[in-house]
């Protein structure tokens, strides 16, 4: 009788991670609007969770969304908790040398934002700039930016690359402290107990929009360099075959525009790359 | 691994501050509501009871998101003289850490008292001692003797909590475990080295505690 039953077990127990098997299992956050966020219900909504969906019909696979902190998921996807990261993460230099990206499917420009009324409003600086190969332009913003940043306290979310940027000197010793989610720079945003965030530009304008809270953004938008070249989906170096599925399956999706589609929906703006 | 070690050893200094900070403010509010406890008026009682059962009865995660974020959000509270304190997230830490320790301590404390056999308050009574030089001459030191090995016990309880402190963006052992990780992506190299750091200060209290107990054993 017990024989049996723990056969049955075992049965029943094989059969759920066989089907499990040869779904792929892809990481997000699901707390950084629009690029992936949870709605009332808490069901896992946004740009990359549609998009998601779009290239796995595209690989003709079966997918599960699995949710995962943000401080823990590139060491979440080397320990194969899933397969592939879509939680806006830009490709770096740095994240290459833990984890393969695939092509980029989005690009954002991350911005400084500041409470209405504050004396680092109305910085001035190009409307953009490029950190890649740096014009003069974008290197006298750098040296504004440095000495209006000097002894101010600057709040990003953890392990990003508005940390990294920070921390890479570029705007000289500034005062920096990071969060685990990017909820938590917003409300110390609006506390007062920032000077200003770093973050993406879409970041700081949905909290605006939906705390009805006076953050502004200031000084230019960031791209390149330390900001990385666009967004990609994140997967183990080993696993070239799913790398090559998913690079396909943008090719496609890009193709037919159901990319700048679902970014249009999200950001408001074609985000698409 | 080995060069994670010295960026964690500085964070432990931060650890250890805050851990003896909080300890240090936490005794003193344990005595206070230690001794409130004991008060014969009902309304009092009642006050310290319910100071302990909240904050023995909440997580401490859950008090210290309440302390640095919740306060935060309340306009009024930004305006007053108070958000010079609570806008540093290091004080709202050490007050959090402090209330949640002082509850333990007061019921560490408390329990100790109780325990105290009547036979000594009544030997000295009948010497003609006052009520006060019994309290502290023979109440107190009773109660701390007794209530070493509980303490001991809050106190490593107390420096693992400490960790929570990385959580309001605190660069404690665990914030700057963390901040390593992000860099890295070795989390396990990196946690176990600093589970090491905490594990050997677990060593230190307890044997010092243990070292305590001898001293001071009848």
């Amino acid at each position: 009788m017990i024989k049996r039953f723990s056969l049955g077990l075992l049965i029943t127990l094989f059969l759920t991670i066989s089907a499990n098997a040869d779904k792929i299992r892809i990481g997000t956050e699901g707390a950084y609007p629009p690029w992936n966020s949870k709605d009332e219900s808490g069901k896992l909504i946004g740009f990359e969770v549609e998009l998601a969906w779009a290239l796995c019909r595209y690989m003709g696979k079966q997918c599960v969304i699995v949710e995962q902190d943000w401080d823990g998921m590139i060491p979440a996807l080397i320990m194969r908790k899933f397969d592939a990261i879509m939680a806006g993460m830009s490709i770096t230099a740095e994240r290459q040398k833990a984890i393969s990206f695939s092509q980029g499917y989005a690009d954002e420009v991350a911005s400084l934002a500041v409470m209405k009324g504050s004396s680092l409003e109305g910085l001035d600086t190009p409307a953009g700039i490029n950190l890649t190969k740096p014009n003069a332009a974008a290197k006298k913003a750098l040296k504004t930016l440095t000495a209006a940043l000097a002894g101010k306290t600057v709040c990003v979310q953890t392990a990003t690359i508005h940390q990294n940027f920070l921390d890479s000197g570029d705007v000289g010793k500034v005062n920096v402290r990071t969060y685990k989610t990017q909820d938590e720079v917003n409300l110390d945003l609006a506390s007062g107990r920032c000077d200003a965030a770093l973050a993406a530009a879409v970041a700081f304008s949905d909290y605006a929009e939906k705390s009805g809270k006076p953050v502004v953004l200031t000084g230019p938008t960031f791209s390149g360099g330390a900001f990385g070249n666009g967004v990609g989906v994140g997967i183990r170096k080993d696993d070239t075959e799913l790398l090559n599925a998913f690079n396909r399956a943008i090719d496609k999706a890009r193709k037919n525009g159901d990319i700048s589609r679902i970014a249009t929906k999200w950001f408001g703006f074609d985000a698409s790359m | 691994m080995i060069t994670s070690l010295p960026k964690l050893l500085g964070a432990t200094v931060v650890t250890l501050k805050l851990l003896s900070l909080s300890l240090f403010f936490g005794l003193f509010i344990g005595l206070l509501f230690a001794i409130l406890r004991l008060n014969k008026n009902k309304i009092i009682n009642k006050f310290a009871y319910g100071y302990s059962y909240i904050f023995r009865g909440t997580p401490l995660l859950v008090q210290i998101f309440i302390i640095y974020f919740g306060l935060g959000q309340i306009e009024y509270f930004r305006s007053t003289f108070l958000w010079v304190v609570f806008k540093e997230p290091y004080w709202c830490a050490i007050i959090a850490f402090s209330l949640n320790t002082g509850a333990y301590t007061s019921e560490i404390l408390r329990s100790a008292f109780q325990t105290i056999k009547p036979g000594f308050i009544e030997a000295g009574k009948s010497l003609g001692i006052s009520n006060k030089i019994i309290f502290y001459k023979i109440q107190i030191p009773i109660a701390i003797r007794q209530s070493l090995p509980a303490y001991g016990n809050e106190i490593i309880l107390m420096m693992k909590g400490t960790s929570l402190a990385s959580t309001v963006t605190l660069m404690d052992l665990t914030g700057v475990a963390k901040y390593i990780i992000s860099t890295t992506f070795k989390p396990i190299e990196v946690f176990i080295v600093a589970g090491s750091i905490y594990l050997f200060m677990t060593f230190v209290i307890h044997n010092l505690i243990k070292f305590l107990e001898k001293k001071y054993g009848y």
